[in-house]
């Protein structure tokens, strides 16, 4: 392969990365609060509300329902709106957090559905807060649960930026397409496959460390 | 002082509405420690859980030092509810936090500055015993110790109640022991009021000044361990007693062989308890030499304590003239003791046994 290939994978590779970091640095922001929300406004839970609970839900149900190849293209008035442009690796961004959020956020409540309500109950005795209760207690109990469920959806992004990138977003996926697909270049297909399996790997195994460093219970 | 009037609560679920409290009522004095025992499904968490509005009751009130907790907005319960600690039977500790850091909880919560915070958490380590442990994680810690750790949190934000939801259920009965001690002496240490929720009357037994039996929502009984101890006056009670004191009627006798009408030639069961002092007296002694015409054998002894009070049970027989045995019974009664008549069995009924 040629040098100009190999500098041309590296700088896909960056996009990628870029991408998927930014990404889900931003979708996190929103979707931890989106994911208490979810779990602490269901029954029997310390901000319980029905009518809460169901708008949410059922919003987020109507995000996650969409293919994201279909979300893309749906929202590009919006992604215009907010970069200006419909096209490159930023406009990709909106998309990608558009569809993580949800997603984290069902994520986030799985993780925190795993903490004992009587931690919550033993707080609620000692005259804790419901933000308390989540500071406190549901979050760092739900760390390790969360760190797991965040590499599922880290590992889903490279995927979606992928995709993405074929919008002219850039990274891998637009290097795989335009060269390997177009441009009948089988060994940069190759090439770009074995790096996205390489990437996410190395994410599981970053996520899986760091899940089994938080977690103090029993047998970790 | 906890008064608790009238209180009702009933649980709408997914099988119809379940009356887990049916009109509860008691009174627990300052610095005493107070028994609630009942069956599984009785209502007993239902109960303790009221007193610090875990569990919101449909009716009656709640009132601690005179304050009435069912009246209290959301914020004024946040504070009523740091002066009263809580320990749950499955210990209930942040498992990401070490032994330090779940006994600083309550008092982070108020926004405590970590000297003191250090200041009160090292004595507390002390008092439990878990001195070395500070950096453990609960996932490292046995049930005993676990639970040790609970009470130190309970005691962080210096309570003037303790609230224990079948707090040695969980645990072996040695551990129960420490642990139950362990509470006896933060009671007498700190004057706290201690509200235990059991199943189990070795635990009324062991440390309770008081007890309260409860039974399909409702108090069946009450009153002083030993008053409620000694003279069981409901079924449940005497059922929940004869757990602890295992059925000491020899076999035998239990599956009808007893008869309520004398006959020369059968002995007449009597079964005697000794409270306190009287526990030392010789009486049986004195009634052989009192009666040498009457004859005694003896069926069962046991010496145990209630809360440091000496507790003497005894099965005897006695045989002789029916006179005689009148008179000996007269000669027990007047002594201080409790005496119970089972009834007449044949001699054959003791040696063939
Ligand atoms: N959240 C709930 N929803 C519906 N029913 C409940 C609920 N909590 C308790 N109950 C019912 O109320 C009754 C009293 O329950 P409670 O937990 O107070 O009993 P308990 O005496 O503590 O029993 P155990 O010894 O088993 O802990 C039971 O019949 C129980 O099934
Ligand atoms: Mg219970």
């Amino acid at each position: 392969m040629s040098a100009d290939m190999v500098s041309l994978i590296v700088k896909a590779l960056g996009e990628t990365v870029y991408m998927v970091t930014v990404s889900m640095a931003i979708a996190t922001v929103f979707g931890i609060p989106l994911g208490v929300i979810l779990h602490t406004t269901g029954k029997g839970e310390i901000l319980e509300n029905a009518a809460v609970a169901k708008i949410v839900g059922s919003t987020v149900n109507a995000i996650r329902s969409i293919p994201f190849i279909i979300l893309m293209v749906a929202i590009i008035p919006l992604t215009r709106f907010i970069v200006g442009s419909a096209i490159g690796t930023t406009a990709a961004m909106v998309p990608l957090v558009i569809a993580s959020v949800p997603f984290i956020g069902r994520q986030v409540e799985t993780a925190l559905k795993e903490v004992p309500y009587g931690l919550v109950e033993a707080a609620l005795a000692m005259g804790a807060t419901p933000l308390q209760i989540i500071n406190r207690v549901l979050l760092p109990e739900a760390a390790p649960g969360i760190v797991s469920q965040l590499t599922t959806v880290v590992i889903a992004l490279v995927g979606e930026s992928a995709m993405a990138g074929a919008i002219g977003g850039g990274g891998l996926g637009d290097l795989a397409i335009r060269y390997g697909y177009q441009r009948f270049r089988p060994e940069v297909m190759i090439a770009t496959v074995i790096i996205l399996i390489i990437l996410v790997q190395v994410v599981q195994f970053l996520g899986n460390t760091l899940a089994q460093k938080l977690n103090k219970r029993a047998g970790a | 002082m906890i008064e608790i009037k009238n209180l009702t609560k009933t649980y709408y679920g997914d099988t119809g509405p379940v009356a887990a409290l049916k009109g509860i009522n008691l009174t627990i004095a300052t610095g005493e420690i107070y028994g609630i025992i009942g069956k599984s499904g009785a209502g007993k968490s239902t109960l303790i859980r009221c007193i610090n509005m875990l569990e919101a009751p449909d009716g009656g009130q709640v009132i601690i030092d005179g304050k009435d907790m069912t009246a209290l907005n959301a914020a004024d319960l946040r504070s009523a509810r740091k002066k009263i600690g809580m320990i749950f039977q499955h210990f209930n500790l942040l498992s990401s936090a070490n032994v330090y850091d779940n006994i600083a909880f309550p008092l982070k919560l108020v926004g405590t500055d970590d000297t003191t915070v250090e200041k009160k958490v090292r004595p507390l380590l002390e008092l439990v015993g878990l001195k070395d442990f500070a950096e453990r994680y609960p996932a490292q810690l046995s049930g005993g110790q676990k639970q040790r750790v609970g009470i130190a949190r309970a005691l962080a934000s210096d309570p003037n109640i303790l609230l224990c939801d079948e707090a040695t259920s969980a645990l072996d009965p040695q551990t129960t022991k420490g642990v139950l001690e362990l509470i006896g002496q933060i009671n007498r240490q700190m004057h706290l009021t201690v509200v235990v929720i059991t199943h189990e009357m070795q635990v009324i037994k062991d440390i309770c000044d008081k007890v309260a039996v409860i039974d399909g929502g409702v108090i069946a009984e009450s009153g002083s361990v030993v008053d409620v101890f000694t003279n069981p006056g409901q079924p449940i009670t005497k059922e929940f007693i004869s757990v602890l004191l295992s059925n000491d009627l020899p076999t035998a006798f239990r599956d009808g062989a007893v008869e309520q009408e004398y006959s020369p030639d059968s002995y007449l069961l009597l079964r005697l308890i000794f409270l306190g002092e009287s526990a030392d007296d010789p009486v049986i002694a004195g009634m052989i030499r009192a009666f040498p015409q009457i004859e005694c054998t003896m069926l069962f002894g046991n010496l145990d304590q209630i809360r440091r009070i000496p507790f003497g049970r005894m099965i005897i027989g006695i045989t002789g003239e029916q006179s005689a045995l009148a008179a000996a019974m007269d000669y027990l009664k007047a002594h201080d003791l409790r005496m119970e008549v089972i009834g007449y069995v044949r001699r054959h009924g003791i040696v063939n046994r």
